[in-house]
């Protein structure tokens, strides 16, 4: 590496900054394309029925869909804080 | 057969306009019967960047609402031969274009002519989708830039899932990126991503990389579509991109920066 690139090179730059910026926040809104507009309020709906009885935040929930030919599946994540569990 | 062609972009003043004018014109001038249709309802420009605006007299509209038929509104270029231009309406009526409207025009349209190309408007919003429902191929306008990357790809998602194609199930819209306002040497300093990055983002085949240019300011001055500025790196940049939908190899240009004499670079040259 030529002493030019060298210091050329030492910052990162502005550009490439972008670049993963994107490719993170583009594969994330790829996934979440196919899924049907009613997902969100499902989510919220989900989560205040169970802080009814359990405390949970937001991103303790995660819900998604998947298609197949002839199923849909609808996945459920929730996480339950520890000392739930215990007792 | 004619082939519709969308000009697209999510993002508002990446080029979309610049760009429906240049490559309409240019398959004009290869010998194809080409229409340009604006659909920026309430906003239209096309007919100013084509140097036809004195003379609208009807609109998209008022075809699709049979008060004029299309040989009225349609402009018939004075520069190129085998060139229409079908402007927007300027209602404020959101609800002016439909489904059913656009089709009974572009039907029509395509009886005589064998390329449409649609102007879209910015957005993901009843105009732009109007714009692409019916399209055969998209040309997505992009600029080297977060905000622009993002708007593409969203758009390509909506091209891939609400478009007459992807509703019938038949053969996908073909996807062209076309990147504009490059450039190369703020590229080679790393202020700007890289043809490269975005191809690799956006993974859609690549169509063209239009240069930033003065030269685009210039012609819409003019009201003359920069493709016809000849001696101009934006107007051959365009013609190179329009020789590639045509099914031609042409090698990439512009995309590295004019290489600077010894004299420059000694001497203010960046
Ligand atoms: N390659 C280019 N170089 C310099 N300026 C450009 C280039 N392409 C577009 N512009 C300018 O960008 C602005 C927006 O272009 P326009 O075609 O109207 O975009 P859109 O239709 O997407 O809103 C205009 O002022 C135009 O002159
Ligand atoms: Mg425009």
């Amino acid at each position: 590496m030529s002493l030019l690139e060298f210091f050329k090179t030492k910052k990162k730059s502005s550009a490439s900054t972008a670049k993963e910026r994107l490719q993170i926040i583009v594969a994330h809104e790829r996934s979440q394309r196919d899924q049907p507009d009613y997902l969100p309020a499902l989510q919220r709906d989900l989560v205040a029925v169970i802080s009814k009885y359990v405390p949970i935040n937001d991103d303790m929930v995660s819900v998604s869909l998947d298609q197949n030919e002839d199923c849909a599946v609808l996945e459920l994540n929730i996480t339950l804080p520890e000392a739930e569990i215990a007792s | 057969m004619a082939e519709i062609i969308v000009v697209t972009s999510g993002k508002g003043g990446v080029g979309k306009t610049t760009t429906s004018a240049a490559i309409g014109t240019g398959l004009a001038l290869k010998g194809h019967k080409t229409v340009i249709i604006d659909f920026d309802v309430g906003l239209r420009n096309l007919d100013l960047i084509m140097g036809c605006e004195r003379r609208v007299v009807y609109d998209f509209v008022n075809v699709i609402n049979g008060e004029a038929n299309l040989n009225q509104a349609l402009i018939k270029d004075k520069r190129v031969d085998k060139l229409n231009i079908l402007p927007a309406s300027q209602t404020r009526d959101k609800d002016a274009l439909t489904l059913e409207g656009v089709q009974k025009v572009l039907d029509e349209l395509k009886k005589t002519h064998d390329f449409i190309v649609c102007d879209s408007p910015a957005g993901i919003e009843k105009g732009a989708h109007m714009a692409m429902y019916f399209a055969d191929r998209a040309l997505v306008v992009t600029n080297p830039e977060v905000s622009s990357v993002r708007d593409s790809d969203r758009i390509l998602g909506i091209l891939q899932s609400k478009t007459l194609r992807a509703e019938k199930g038949e053969e996908p819209v073909t996807e062209h990126l076309l990147l504009t306002r490059y450039s190369p040497d703020r590229v080679e300093r790393g202020e700007m991503l890289g043809v490269k990055d975005v191809e690799e983002i956006l993974s859609i085949p690549l169509l063209g990389v239009i240069p930033e240019s003065k030269a685009v300011l210039s012609a819409s001055n003019q009201g003359q579509p920069v493709i016809l500025d000849t001696e101009t790196d934006a107007g051959q940049a365009y013609d190179d991109a329009v020789r590639r939908l045509l099914g031609e190899d042409v090698e990439h240009r512009f995309l590295n920066s004019a290489k600077k004499g010894l004299f420059s670079r000694m001497f203010g040259g960046r």
